[in-house]
């Protein structure tokens, strides 16, 4: 079976919630929606306090190529403008919404007939994928069209669907696949379509042996789409994991996928595109996986953006009382709370409690160079040297040892026998040459145009 | 509501510690341990538990009253110390002399560079070394294991005292059989008279993957491969490699010291590096050197080198563009 | 032992002493790079601290600095201070510009009393990673984070954590105002403010930036940016802005009027001599009096 060449781990995949099937949850009286839920800059609000707002109403307008539309997920009057702490404890723009009524626009179908003929040309799906807001949806948030629009001179030879779910306990794609399966298939053609290839991989991890039959039972009547079963191992649902794990080409080092000829989109905003281009159904609602060991019932709910994470705790049986921590994600990747009056928003694929006993980290000790973390790592670096580097403000040779590589798995953490916190310094270090390389270009392209200015006045 | 805890990701952890890989190694010494004490008695046990007990006890003062900080003898370092220090030892070594060991190993090897992680040399091997050059004579009064326990020389003391005097390989009597050899009974340090049980430890080892099996196989290979080099030039004037790999220690220290974490490489190339190293340096030294045993002075010396190697072989990076 | 021996191991020894020190001196003639030497002079009267606190790397890039600069007006080196500034314009024969001796000063009051913890940080234990990832541990998301960072910055031992209040101390005495707590501090907490004559200042211990209401509720401490030291103020040496108040060291007499007023005490005062003894009477009345005003 395949997997990907370098390091990786085994962490216990937990997946309480998979038998669960998915609930629709109740629309909330309020709705609270960050313009800025995805990578790239914030939207601009594009109502007023007062309007009314029907569910799938432009509310914000992006303001550039990297940046994505935000749309009402509920029917209302628009309360608020302004900024409210959001989930790192930060203040955010957003906007607020009471909630009056469930009233569409009526340019969606609403219907649960599944629309299998494409009929778009790929210009217009692209098009429509970046009206309707569609973001990466295993957690980056990445605006889809940007991945869709081919840069001149590349070609796309494969799509690779990111079914992989990699994190413990997630669950959201897996129930996706096992009752939307269909319509993820036909996201799938519309997305071949519109990249104009003729090879599809969907990648799923064999933890989950039902949704890889139901994929490949429904894959017999859609040409070109390959269901490939992925052995059990983190991180794979990493995008350059993936690649390598199916094609066997690594990206290299500060390369995009694209530069290998593959595409990657997760399999949830696989779902999103099918809706957007067949039902004209922007992003305003999603999967989210509400699970832990400490929760009565783990649960996986189709929830409206903007609805309160305490909602859905509640919805999965309430808070338990050895609550520790609540993680906005999995627990290998995910960021937790620091608040729970915060909105579920677009990259929110899972919330993940653990008890008190779990929450803490056990005390760090010297390191015993071990080479644990050199091992695991599936970027082949050296973490404890990235790490020793990162606090010593040595960023120069942090840039050497090709911090920039790091995907902030955090396989060195999971393993270190000594507890020490080892992604936490290369994360901070990453930031830092991150933003030298940043002014560097900055420096560069101004010199350049000096450079430029200058001959144009010299003739 | 409890306080909520905040910190950055990852949230879960694989439950491996420390004390988890040095009890790990301490219980992979246990078939060494267990050989031991049936071939030397209490002897053996005597110098075992004198060492371990200075080790700890070294490391408990030095943190304690000297460094003042919290103490680390929990997590079970100084105990592995202090096993793989005895098991360096001649069985009847005065047990005073075992205490000067342990002090210089965990004392001056260990303590001063920062504690655990932070040494250079093997403290164990540092000790062993140590007591070699201080103590030549009482390093070198071997017993021989039998009923009736008389003092002899080592087999590779006698290989080497027999080649040095003219005789052939052939010609020189008393050495033992490869049998023995594997299974023990042959004179020589504590832990390597039987080759088979430092082989159960090694199996232990890789199956709690506690090492990885570059150095142990980087080791024993090389030194199978140069010996036997000079074997099939000249098998009159030196050992045979099987000969050679079963005796002097050469199991225990590549299955137990050369594969210390802390001193040895970090990068899979690196450790095959390190490994290839000992074994050539432990084979020159034995076949051109003044010692009949050159494990602990390969070690030795390649732990020096493990900054340098670390420093130059780099692990393979994802999408590393071949030059 | 045989004499002629060790003759002969002390003269190869000689020799090659000899040989190496003439290599030397050719290779050091050939690759000679001419420095000025008014750099080494101006080096050797700063303190050598290489603190960076002047804003060049080390005291070597510092004096090259100096020697380049046609006035030193804009250099100054914060650890030797006036004295070693007079030197340098000795040595260089130009003009000592004084500059106001300056300190660190930490403006945050959220002690664990005033400001309780909502939440408990299990990261590494460093402001700048904690800052990067979550607003704080608690509802203020602009104070102090008590990781240390600051204390880890100082080179000279001038400041340390406070463990009742859990935040960090400026030792004046020791404090050379070299600005390295001050890039240190993700949230710029720390100021370099005058030090003041008798060491005396008058600070705004908040930077909360948060509307009064959400401020106070978070930190019993904070500036809810109401103004009344602005109105008490004489010498419009206070101003507010995002609901914080900031007070111009340059302008500020140290009348102490502001401090008096402030209702959530965030103006602090330093070395000043204890008011007298009816001070909290006078403190009331003068509370009250503004209010009266206002009433009538």
């Amino acid at each position: 079976m395949k997997t990907f060449k370098i390091g990786g781990i085994h962490p216990n995949d937990m997946k309480l919630s998979a038998g669960s099937t998915i609930r629709e949850m109740a629309v909330p009286a309020e709705v609270k929606i960050p313009v800025s839920q995805h990578i790239g800059a914030p939207a601009q609000a594009v109502v007023a306090v007062g309007d009314t707002v029907k569910v799938g109403q432009l509310i914000a307008q992006a303001t550039g190529f990297v940046s994505a539309n935000i749309h009402s997920s509920v029917s209302g009057k628009v309360k608020k403008i302004e900024e409210f702490v959001d989930a790192n404890g930060y203040k955010k723009m957003g906007i607020i919404i009471a909630t009056e009524g469930d009233e569409w626009l009526e340019s969606i179908d609403r219907t649960d007939a599944i629309r299998r003929e494409v009929t778009m040309e790929p210009a217009e799906i692209i098009k429509r994928i970046q009206e309707m807001g569609i973001v990466g949806m295993g957690g980056a948030t990445f605006p889809a069209h940007v991945k869709l629009s081919v840069p001149p001179g590349k070609k796309c030879e494969t799509l690779i669907i990111n079914a992989v779910e990699c994190e413990p306990y997630l669950t959201s794609d897996h129930r996706l696949m096992l009752e939307h399966g269909e319509e993820v298939l036909i996201g799938v053609k519309i997305l071949m379509h519109a990249l104009g290839v003729a090879k599809a991989y969907v990648g799923i991890e064999n933890n989950k042996p039902d949704a890889i039959d139901n994929l490949k039972r429904l894959a017999a009547s859609f040409e070109g789409i390959e269901v490939v079963p992925l052995k059990l191992r983190y991180p794979q649902g990493g995008e350059k994991q993936l690649i390598d794990a199916i094609t066997g080409r690594q990206v290299p080092s500060g390369k995009l996928p694209i530069d290998v000829g593959a595409v990657v989109q997760n399999v949830g905003t696989v779902f999103a595109i099918y809706e957007a281009v067949q039902k004209n159904k922007p992003l305003i609602e999603r999967i989210v996986c509400v699970t832990g060991k400490p929760l009565r019932e783990p649960s996986n709910f189709m929830v409206r953006i903007g609805t309160p994470v305490t909602a859905l705790i509640d919805a999965a049986g309430g808070m338990p009382e050895d609550c520790g921590k609540v993680i906005g994600g999995g627990p290998m990747m995910g960021r937790p709370f620091t608040r729970l009056d915060v909105p579920v928003v677009k990259g929110t694929s899972g919330i993940t409690l653990m008890s008190i006993e779990d929450s803490k980290r056990r005390e760090a000790s010297n390191c015993i160079r071990c080479a644990k973390c050199v091992n695991v790592c599936p970027m082949g670096l050296e973490p404890y040297l990235m790490s020793t580097l990162a606090k010593l403000g040595r960023y120069d040779d942090l840039r050497e040892a090709h911090v920039m590589d790091c995907i902030e798995c955090g396989c060195c953490i999971f393993t270190c026998p000594s507890n020490r916190p080892i992604l936490d310094y290369v994360r901070a270090g990453k930031a830092k040459v991150g933003a030298q390389l940043r002014a560097e270009a900055a420096a560069h392209k101004a010199a350049a145009e000096a450079a430029k200015a200058k001959e144009a006045e010299g003739k | 509501m409890n306080k909520l805890t905040i910190a950055p990701s990852p949230h879960v952890h694989s439950g491996d510690s420390v004390r988890r890989n040095m009890f790990g190694v301490a219980i992979a010494l246990v078939p060494a341990l267990a050989t031991s004490l049936w071939f030397f008695g209490l002897d053996a046990l005597a110098v075992i538990l004198t060492s371990v007990v200075a080790c700890v006890a070294v490391e408990y003062l030095i943190q304690k009253f000297v460094l003042k900080v919290p103490t680390t003898i929990s997590d079970g370092s100084a105990i592995v110390t202090g096993l793989i220090l005895a098991f360096n030892l001649p069985p009847a070594l005065p047990l005073w002399i075992v205490v000067v060991g342990a002090v210089f190993a965990i004392g001056v090897c260990k303590m001063t560079f920062g504690g655990l992680g932070q040494n250079i040399v093997n403290p164990a091997i540092g000790g062993r070394v140590f007591l070699l050059m201080s103590f030549p004579a009482q390093m070198t009064t071997w017993t021989v294991p039998g009923v009736d326990a008389t003092t002899g020389a080592t087999p590779l003391g006698l290989m080497k005292e027999g080649l040095k005097s003219g005789k052939s390989v052939s010609e020189i009597i008393g050495l033992p059989e490869t049998s023995d050899l594997f299974f023990g009974g042959i004179g020589g340090s504590l832990g390597e008279v039987s080759a088979l049980a430092i082989l159960i430890g090694l199996a232990f080892l890789l199956i709690a993957r506690i090492i990885t099996w570059h150095i142990p196989v980087a080791v024993l290979g090389s030194m199978a491969a140069l010996q036997g080099v000079f074997y099939v030039a000249s098998p009159e004037s030196f050992a045979s490699p099987l000969f050679t790999l079963l005796t002097g220690g050469a199991m225990l220290g590549a299955v137990f010291m050369a594969t210390d974490y802390v001193t040895s490489p970090m990068s899979g190339k690196g450790m095959v590096i390190y490994g290839c190293g000992i074994g050539v340096l432990t084979v020159l030294i034995r076949d051109f050197g003044a010692y009949p045993e050159g494990m602990s002075f390969a070690i030795l010396l390649m732990n020096l080198v493990t900054p340098l190697i670390n420093r130059f072989c780099k692990p393979k990076r994802f999408g590393e563009i071949a030059k | 032992m045989d004499f002629s021996f060790i003759m002969i191991t002390v003269a190869a020894l000689a020799v090659t002493g000899l040989v190496a020190a003439v290599i030397l001196y050719f290779v050091s003639q050939k690759f000679k790079v001419f420095e000025d030497p008014r750099i080494g002079e101006v080096e050797s009267v700063l303190p050598g601290a290489n603190c960076g606190g002047c804003g060049f790397p080390g005291c070597h890039g510092m004096a090259c600095a100096l020697v380049a600069a046609d006035d030193l007006g804009s250099l100054s080196c914060p650890v030797g201070g006036q004295a070693v500034m007079a030197q340098v314009a000795t040595i260089l024969g130009k003009e000592a510009v004084a500059a106001a001796p300056k300190v660190a000063v930490v403006r945050c009051n959220g002690t664990c009393e005033a400001r309780p913890k909502t939440l408990e940080y299990d990261g590494a234990k460093s402001c700048a990673i904690l800052a990067a990832n979550f607003g704080g541990e608690t509802n203020c998301s602009y104070g102090c984070l008590g990781c240390g960072d600051c204390v880890g910055a100082c080179q000279f031992g001038a400041i340390r954590m406070n463990a009742t209040t859990g935040l960090p101390e400026v030792d004046d005495e020791k404090c050379v105002a070299c600005g390295a707590c001050v890039k240190a501090c993700p949230k710029s907490i720390i100021e370099l403010r005058n030090k003041g004559p008798k060491s005396r200042r008058l600070f705004v211990s908040c930077v909360n930036k948060d509307k009064g209401a959400v401020a106070m509720k978070a930190c019993k401490n904070a500036c809810i940016g109401c103004g009344k030291c602005v109105k008490e103020c004489q010498f419009d040496a206070i101003k507010v802005e995002n609901n914080v108040a900031y007070i111009d060291f340059m302008k500020c007499r140290l009348c102490r009027k502001c401090s008096a007023v402030c209702p959530t005490h965030a103006i602090h005062e330093t070395n000043f001599p204890p008011r007298p003894a009816a001070s909290p009477d006078v403190k009331a009345a003068e509370a009250a009096a503004p209010a009266q005003t206002a009433n009538a």
